[in-house]
């Protein structure tokens, strides 16, 4: 350890938490209301939600997991590029009809739209459980990277010591999503996408400067991990590996609990369509942090006597600290550290803001306490913001974590079974809400039987059809099965004569109102 | 302005939201991409071509944005 590296990481994450607890105090609101408290009041400009959805969207995924995964697989850990490229036009077409609805109707969560447009509070249970569910994994998945790289600091990897820094840490964050909701994350996003971005620039100049070029960096790349395995006779092999876990991904990422939040605290849709123009600069972020993947390939930061117990304990997780450490002066790192570390919490903050909103509204109110006041709603939403980082914890120590991004896979295939009875519902009303908990039954048990199945240490299952196999990410193939018994068991109960319920929502309340 | 509705009910601007396919089409088709040559600054196709559709997309969205914003 340097003593340069920790000042600099302590200097800006004791910055970063007093700016968490100073956020209660930003665009004054009462934070007794859940609206205030969950969604920033609903006031969030172009902006700040730019920062917000990065911040949503960009997290220890980018900084450790997708790196670690190219560093140890190669090229099919650029999935991410075209999953981002394909998730923004798609949210562009669809989310702003879901901001009209639930401003109209004050609809806070998912959940809470699916309750009024199916007059089923059994299908909201389904879409808020799946949604706390699913968080759980993709909070582990920060405290993962803030786990490694805090140890690269210098703390102490085994023994009750180990735990402290992240506990800290923890705490840190559990405290300040408590007391300032929505708020904290937003105002902190903008210092850290801030140090990210230094960080990035730094490193993907500087980096290749040192190994030589990028065409010396991937010479050094073992060939079977510059290009895709192309299909044989039998099978797809990792193109539709490839394409399926970008697109899986995609469609799992706008229906996630935090990204409905994010999109939900703007001010207007048309902050929203405004971003999908600008938040690909995020993309090209990631992009980059996923070639450092291959230039700790090239630096052979593996092979470094002082970084081996650290490849042991976290696997290629580690690729990216120990390409910083291998590659920067002290200071740098620190700030590189700081940008992951920051980088984790943000996220970390919304996601269990968002989870616990779904708790609060869907559960709380529709099943515990029907009568229950704001106030009650908001503590309420406070207290479960801290059980389900609880619940990440969990993950973190049942699950194995040769590659970090698995946490977020599964979170993948949970989330993704909410799509048909969101997405859809927000155009038609076709779909008989029996059989869409029939389908979201059939999605869930067979896409988290296919993840058990491969011990969790993989999202890709290599299915047989037409004499082929075709790996694909088990999120997309659950869907499609969870798509398909929906359809046909709308079909079935309408022929049985079963009724739909009463919608709350009329067809002028997805979009602005229009001069005929 | 006039904003006359297809029989349809879709504005005919809004095909333009067509636009959005485009991205998606071309960053999913991995046969089209998954080569070394040609390759810029020594990366190889497969990465600088991914790359290149992130400031395309934006392209696209932006375009799809001031053809429908007072659509919404």
């Amino acid at each position: 350890m340097q003593w340069s590296t920790l000042i600099v990481f302590l200097v800006l994450f004791v910055f970063v938490t007093v700016l968490g607890f100073i956020a209660a105090h930003w665009r004054k609101g009462d934070l007794n209301q859940l609206h205030e408290w969950g969604l920033g009041g609903r006031r969030f400009g172009t902006l700040v939600t730019w920062f917000l959805m990065g911040g949503d969207l960009y997290t220890a995924y980018t900084f450790i997991a997708v790196p670690a995964l190219v560093f140890g697989a190669g090229a099919i850990g650029f999935f991410a590029v075209p999953y981002t490229i394909v998730a923004y036009p798609i949210v562009f077409a669809v989310l702003p009809r879901l901001w009209y609805v639930a401003h109209k109707h004050n609809y806070v969560t998912g959940a809470d739209f699916v309750r009024g447009r199916y007059d089923s509070p059994l299908l909201a249970l389904l879409v808020a459980l799946t949604g706390i569910l699913a968080t759980m994994p993709y909070i582990a998945l920060q405290l993962v990277g803030m786990e490694v790289v805090i140890s690269a600091l210098g703390f102490p990897m085994s023994g009750w010591a180990a735990d402290l820094p992240l506990l800290t840490a923890f705490v840190v964050l559990a405290a300040f999503t408590y007391t300032s909701g929505l708020r904290a994350p937003a105002l902190i996003a903008i210092v850290k996408d801030t140090l990210v971005y230094i960080t990035v620039i730094a490193a993907v100049v500087i980096i290749p400067m040192q190994l030589g070029g990028f065409g010396k960096i991937f010479a050094a790349v073992p060939p079977a991990k510059v290009l895709l395995a192309v299909p044989t006779g039998q099978s797809l092999g990792m193109y539709s590996a490839f394409a399926t876990l970008a697109l899986g991904s995609a469609l799992a990422l706008f229906v996630y609990p935090h990204v409905l939040t994010g999109v939900l605290a703007a001010r207007n849709p048309r902050t929203l369509t405004r971003n999908m123009a600008f938040l690909p600069a995020y993309s090209l972020v990631l992009g980059l942090l996923a070639l450092l993947g291959f230039m700790a390939l090239a630096a052979g930061v593996d092979k470094v006597p002082q970084y081996a117990p650290f490849f042991k304990q976290y696997a290629n997780n580690f690729a990216v600290p120990a390409l910083l450490m291998h590659s920067f002066p002290g200071w740098f790192v620190g700030v590189g550290f700081a940008a992951i570390v920051i980088g984790a919490l943000v996220p970390a903050a919304i996601m269990s803001i968002a989870a616990s909103n779904l708790w609060t509204r869907s559960i709380y109110r529709a099943y515990i306490n029907p009568k229950c006041t704001e106030a009650q709603e908001a503590s309420q939403a406070k207290l479960a913001s801290l059980v389900v980082k609880f619940g990440a914890l969990v993950f973190v120590l049942v699950m194995p974590a040769t590659y970090a991004i698995q946490f977020q896979l599964l979170g993948g295939i949970w989330i993704i079974q909410i799509l048909p009875a969101l997405v859809f519902g927000l155009y038609t009303r076709w779909f008989d809400r029996y059989a869409l908990a029939l389908g979201w039954l059939a999605g869930m048990s067979v896409g988290t039987a296919i993840a058990a199945h491969l011990k969790f240490a993989s999202s890709i299952y290599p299915l047989h059809a037409f004499g082929y196999a075709i790996p694909g990410y088990a999120a997309l193939y659950s869907l499609i099965l969870n798509i398909v018994i929906a359809v046909i068991l709308t079909v079935v109960l309408r022929l049985l004569g079963v009724t739909g319920g009463q919608d709350q929502t009329l067809p002028g309340d997805y979009h602005a109102v229009r001069s005929a | 302005m006039t904003t006359s509705h297809s029989p349809s009910g879709i504005h005919p601007r809004l095909w333009w939201r067509l636009l959005l396919l485009v991205p998606i089409v071309a960053t999913l088709w991995v046969p089209w991409y998954n080569h070394l040559e040609p390759t810029f600054i020594g990366i190889p196709f497969l990465y600088w071509y991914l790359l290149l559709w992130v400031p395309l997309s934006s392209v696209c969205s932006a375009v799809v944005y001031f053809k429908t914003r007072d659509l919404a």
